[in-house]
């Protein structure tokens, strides 16, 4: 380290030309690999749909099992599609924080605790011939720790569960994390989300186990061993978006035959 | 090329950067659930410190002594944007898991330890292998305590079963505590007493001597 390296015009050159390499070679990497890290999403993002669906099939590729899911956007106020946004594109995750896009939940309502909804929600179809087979619905809410991502799947008659699986959240491993757990998600297919002729979503976790002799055990879940504060997220978070705030105004347009 | 097998080598055990200098333990307690990450995380610290010591070396004498420790800094993060960027478009699972933490990987202080201290003084080769050696340092502990946390936490290794749960049938009652953070704690700890066992000259002199109980008598 010779003492010329010291003078301003050495100082400001090497700056200069240190700074102007390292951008050119942080921005090729961003632009370069951008794609693949899209297409890398977009199958994480179908994985999850698939698997809450339980539509993951190991002998077809996902984008072909993707094939067979029709993605529409619903207005949750009305209850109906719209072509407001495009389905392909529109991310309600980043449009909940856009003002024009979403609005704030007064607090008596927001029972799920995620402060602004978006106005649109993406929601996933699973046709065939014409009758709706599988409606998968993007929910959210917040646990313990983190806020939960996830997909229900309900079945055709919009009241029995398909499958429930969260994509995203941070809570406790081995605790609240046993959301996760395979054994834990098996009791969801075939339970019911609300009561006959009721649109008031009853379905949540108990604490402890299930009696399956009880007469309400079609409504609900084992609680998480050791996670009161994340079942009760879960099952707010299922009471959030089956009730009226949420995909309750579609799920009976969808019912009625007239969205 | 003794010297160079020399700086490969020693930051493993002689003058590990964890267990020796007390370096980067943040991200060792983070990134230590499970053996994936841990591997993936030693991968890119490890190319981040070869990688940054090999460019400050490079250009070592044409460093402003004044700005020295900003250039180093723009070299590293520069490094582990793109070593970023690399994890997310070829091991998205894994970069989701490792989340920010690979970004803090250029406020690990080895990565810029080893910049300060070896890379501003050696030329670029031995400098790369100095680098090498400390990312193997450092990845030599987060295995080690990966190893213990996923088996005693999960009962896997690399994700395959070896010690089937409870809660999924078995007869392993899952230690929750090895899937938190603090239990790397105690595996670092042990680690290191593993290491001053074996090499007592790592251990350093106590910075003060018990003296005698001089009050026993007048009880």
């Amino acid at each position: 380290m010779s003492a010329n390296n010291d003078t301003i015009g050495k100082t400001i050159t090497v700056t200069v030309l240190l700074c102007v390499i390292c951008s050119v070679v942080v921005s090729a990497a961003a632009v370069l690999l951008k794609p693949q890290q899209e297409a890398n999403k977009l199958l994480d993002k179908r994985t999850n749909i698939l698997a809450a669906a339980g539509l993951l099939d190991p002998s077809k590729s996902v984008d072909e099992s993707f094939e067979q899911i029709t993605t529409k956007v619903v207005d949750l106020e009305t209850g109906k599609y719209t072509d407001a946004v495009d389905p392909q594109t529109y991310d309600a995750r980043k449009a909940a924080k856009d003002p024009q896009l979403s609005e704030a939940l007064p607090r008596d309502k927001d029972i799920a605790s995620i402060k602004r909804q978006a106005n649109y929600q993406t929601v996933y179809l699973v046709e065939k011939e014409g009758k709706i087979e599988k409606v998968i619905l993007p929910v959210h809410g917040y646990g313990l720790w983190s806020t939960l991502y996830g997909f229900l799947a309900l079945e055709g008659d919009l009241n029995t569960v398909v499958g429930l699986g969260f994509y995203s959240h941070a809570e406790t491993p081995g605790l609240g994390g046993e959301v996760d757990n395979p054994i834990w998600k098996a009791q969801w297919p075939g339970k019911k989300v609300y009561d006959e002729g009721s649109t008031a979503p009853v379905l949540g976790l108990v604490k402890g186990k299930v009696d399956p002799s009880s007469p309400n055990a079609e409504h609900q879940i084992d609680g998480l061993a050791g996670a009161t504060l994340t079942s009760n997220g879960v099952t707010r978070l299922i009471e959030f978006w089956m009730g009226e705030n949420g995909y309750a105004p579609f799920l009976a347009n969808l019912k009625a035959g007239g969205v | 090329m003794s010297a160079a097998k020399e700086v490969l080598t020693t930051p493993v055990v002689k003058n590990n950067p964890i267990a020796l200098q007390i370096l980067g333990v943040c991200s060792a307690l983070a990134v230590t659930s499970n053996l994936n990450t841990a591997l993936v995380m030693t991968l890119a610290v490890m190319a981040v410190t070869a990688f940054s010591n090999m460019f400050v070396s490079l250009i070592r004498n044409h460093i402003p002594n004044n700005i020295r420790i900003i250039c180093q800094m723009t070299i590293i993060a520069s490094l582990v944007i793109v070593v970023d960027q690399i994890l997310k478009a070829v091991a998205y699972d894994v970069s989701k898991q490792l989340s920010v933490f690979v970004g803090l990987i250029i406020t690990n202080c080895i990565v810029m330890g080893r910049a300060e201290a070896f890379a501003m003084k050696n030329p670029p080769g031995i400098s790369f292998m100095d680098g090498l050696g400390n990312g193997l340092g450092y990845g030599a502990v987060l295995i080690f305590v990966g190893f213990f946390r996923e088996l005693f936490g999960s009962g896997k290794l690399f994700g395959y079963e070896i010690l089937p749960l409870i809660t999924d049938g078995g007869w392993y009652p899952a230690n929750g505590l090895m899937l938190l953070p603090p239990s790397a704690f105690f595996l670092i700890g042990i680690f290191i007493w593993i290491i001053r066992t074996y090499d007592k000259k790592q251990v350093e002199a106590p910075e003060f001597e018990m003296a005698p109980n001089t009050k026993k008598e007048a009880v």
